[in-house]
């Protein structure tokens, strides 16, 4: 899960990590109200931004300095409402100016090639780093660590050192990075980045900015609901996740339902390959719904993906390795009645393949039950083409 | 003599009693593998009955490795303990740990890995997050079903469990030397490379069937090792391709981050080094039948 900036900050606060103030606002004039706060306190403006989980938010007029109070209320109506990259601004963090006299980066994150977490460091900050590393990699320092080791001031002294900071910021840096590294180990961060890491005017050294990204399999040992946000999530996908199933909208027109991360990926590709014969057909979404398949799971799967009113025919897609197939074509029946009798008349058409763990039974429970608009195919292949032919047809009224 | 596992494979279950354990544990069984035991902290000293058989279940995988010889454990605990589990594993020195359990966090994986590799890595770890190792016709260690292929020449080595079920129920009239799902975490102990080195190594497998999906840079490192030390003919698969920037796509290392890791970088890696890469999972199925020697 990623944060805002403003939550980010929030935590890295809680750890001791030195921060640039900042108030979040929601309205034009909250943000004029938390401006005049910074004025009034002595500041010489504010800088209004963006809470969006994107980057870029300079380059898409996200970020906008103000001199007063009326400035920043004016400022912020811009902002608010911004499409920076497909997230809508909702709310902007006014934070306090900051007199900047250099800009590095740093970040903690994990090394999926040596199985570790990693260090970055960079004395080239407030940029994308990711333009440092392809344009002049000899300035993004790369430090491994090790978990059971951690980081303590001798290795943060290290870190610092090799990013080449200068000497009068090192040990602010150093102690900055340490206490990161409680923020990244603490909350089970998968990373916390700080770009820039700023050196002040005074000589301090502080967080402009904050990025962290929870591990979503940490939030058991976490109080991650503090960190929900509604507006951001596809109203789908906020549905399904109440109803813990797997699910990815997308922007196509075939429902997709099946069982396994991997399968399901796959049965997304073939359908969008298949689609290509049929005007462009593309999966409407990602459903994993697991291995023990039941009823329930499989009704809930279905709702969710015929609630898609771009969805013009639906493909199940179930290899049954320990899933029992005859109970996916249970839970498939059931589905069906429990929608109808719910007065929510099944009418798109879905395509069934199964195979593997008792898919014969399976198969003779779906040709029993005898529904109009259900179609088994016997190949993965062949049911995503038949899908996409389906949902081709739908589209064009054929 | 297939890789990882062989038929004489001694396999305890650590997490035996749960409901996992003790499932899986009987479909071992029944599939012929040698499960010798099990282990429960508060349970040493029972036995448990799975499938008709009577195993004892142990305190610590060091006490089940003295009283049965076991070689092997398959780790079914629940994601709040696998750290604890795996780390009491590569102490007591068992050779192969295979971690079943979803969900772990990666923090965890990190520590446990970080321990092995302390431990100079006598502890294999295949996982977490995985379906196992499976040679047909000699053991099988997890919870890749048993009766979906055949016993032959093809090694597999995958990310995902339903996909390496799909690829070993399509080429099951050629058969495997051993499936091994490696895990869709960002962090597994084992990788393709590990695999295919011991795939490249092994005198009872001919061809390589290598599945990989979105995230992470593990198939483009894997190409550039077949290039220079794979001999074999190797096949793969990359899921994904329709995956959008930024979303998790079931798997938890599944995610394309910025431009890093889409499936389409994989494939031009693979096939920039003669890798066939399949564009379904039947047509990749097409292509390793055609790849096996003397076809």
């Amino acid at each position: 899960m990623d944060l805002f900036e403003y939550q980010a900050k929030q935590l890295f606060a809680t750890y001791g990590v030195p921060i640039q103030q900042g108030k979040v606002a929601t309205t034009p004039e909250e943000a004029g109200a938390a401006a005049a706060e910074f004025i009034a306190a002595g500041k010489s403006g504010v800088v209004i931004k963006a809470q969006v989980k994107a980057g870029g938010r300079g380059k898409a007029g996200g970020v906008k300095f103000a001199h007063d109070p009326r400035e920043a209320q004016a400022k912020a109506e811009q902002i608010l409402g911004l499409d920076i990259k497909g997230h809508t601004v909702h709310s902007v963090l006014v934070a306090e100016d900051i007199d900047i006299a250099q800009e590095y980066y740093l970040s903690f994150l994990i090394d999926r090639a040596d199985r570790t977490f990693l260090s970055m460091c960079s004395v080239e900050g407030g940029v994308e780093i990711e333009e440092v590393a392809r344009t002049n990699p000899d300035a993004l320092a790369r430090v491994p660590v090790n978990p059971l080791v951690g980081v303590d001031a001798a290795k943060a002294a290290e870190i610092v050192a090799v990013g080449r900071l200068p000497e009068e910021a090192r040990p602010g840096a150093a102690a900055l990075a340490e206490r990161l590294w409680a923020v990244f180990t603490g909350e089970d961060a998968t990373l916390v980045e700080v770009n820039p890491l700023v050196l002040t005017g005074d000589g301090s050294v502080i967080a402009l900015d904050a990025k962290v990204t929870l591990d979503d399999n940490a939030a058991f040992r976490h109080n991650v609901d503090q960190f929900a946000d509604p507006e951001a999530a596809d109203p789908l996908e906020a549905r399904a996740k109440a109803k813990h199933l797997n699910y990815v909208k997308l922007d196509g027109q075939v429902g997709i339902i099946g069982n396994g991360a991997g399968l399901v990926m796959s049965t997304l590709d073939v359908v969008a390959y298949a689609g290509e014969a049929f005007g462009g057909v593309r999966p409407a979404n990602f459903l994993d719904i697991g291995g023990g398949a039941s009823a329930e799971v499989m009704a809930n799967g279905l709702e969710i993906v015929l609630s898609d009113p771009s969805v013009r025919s639906v493909l199940v897609n179930v290899f049954g390795g320990i899933t029992s197939c005859d109970a996916v074509a249970n839970g498939i029946v059931s589905a069906i009645g429990m929608l109808n009798a719910r007065g929510e008349q099944v009418q798109r058409p879905i395509v069934v393949r199964l195979d593997g763990n008792k898919a014969a039974e399976g198969r003779r429970i779906l040709d029993a039950a005898e529904i109009a608009v259900v179609e088994q195919v016997a190949t993965m292949d062949d049911a995503a083409r038949r899908a996409a032919e389906l949902a081709s047809a739908a589209a064009t009224g054929a | 003599m297939a890789i990882f596992l062989n038929g004489q494979s001694r396999i305890i279950v650590q997490g035996i009693t749960g409901s996992e354990g003790r499932r899986h544990g009987a479909r071992m069984l029944a599939a012929g593998t040698r499960v010798v035991g099990g282990t429960n902290p508060r349970k040493a000293g029972q036995t448990i009955e799975l499938g008709g058989a009577e195993l004892p279940v142990f305190g610590t995988v060091a006490d089940a490795m003295a009283a049965t010889g076991a070689d092997v454990s398959v780790v079914f605990v629940p994601p709040a303990g696998t750290k604890d589990a795996v780390i009491e594993a590569v102490d007591a020195k068992i050779p192969l740990v295979i971690v079943i359990t979803e969900g772990i966090p990666v923090h965890d994986t990190a520590q446990f890995w970080a321990y092995a590799s302390r431990h100079a890595n006598v502890t294999r770890i295949i996982g977490p997050n995985c379906p196992g190792v499976a040679s047909p016709g000699k053991s099988n260690a997890g919870i890749i079903p048993a009766d979906i292929t055949s016993e032959g020449r093809i090694g597999l080595v995958s990310k995902s469990g339903t996909l390496t079920y799909q690829m070993m129920y399509e080429l099951s009239d050629i058969g495997f030397s051993t499936a091994v799902g490696i895990g869709g975490d960002p962090i597994i102990g084992t990788t393709h490379i590990d695999c295919l080195q011991a795939f490249e190594d092994d005198p009872e497998t001919d061809a390589i069937v290598m599945i990989g999906e979105i995230g992470g840079d593990a198939e483009e490192r894997a190409a550039a090792f077949i290039e220079r030390n794979v001999s074999k003919p190797v096949v793969a698969y990359v899921a994904g391709f329709t995956a959008p920037e930024g979303k998790t796509m079931g798997h938890a290392g599944a995610i394309i981050s910025g431009s890093a890791g889409t499936a389409q970088a994989k494939k031009e890696a693979l096939e920039k080094v003669g890798v066939r890469v399949g564009r379904t999972p039947s047509e990749t199925a097409r292509l390793v039948s055609e790849a096996m020697p003397g076809r």
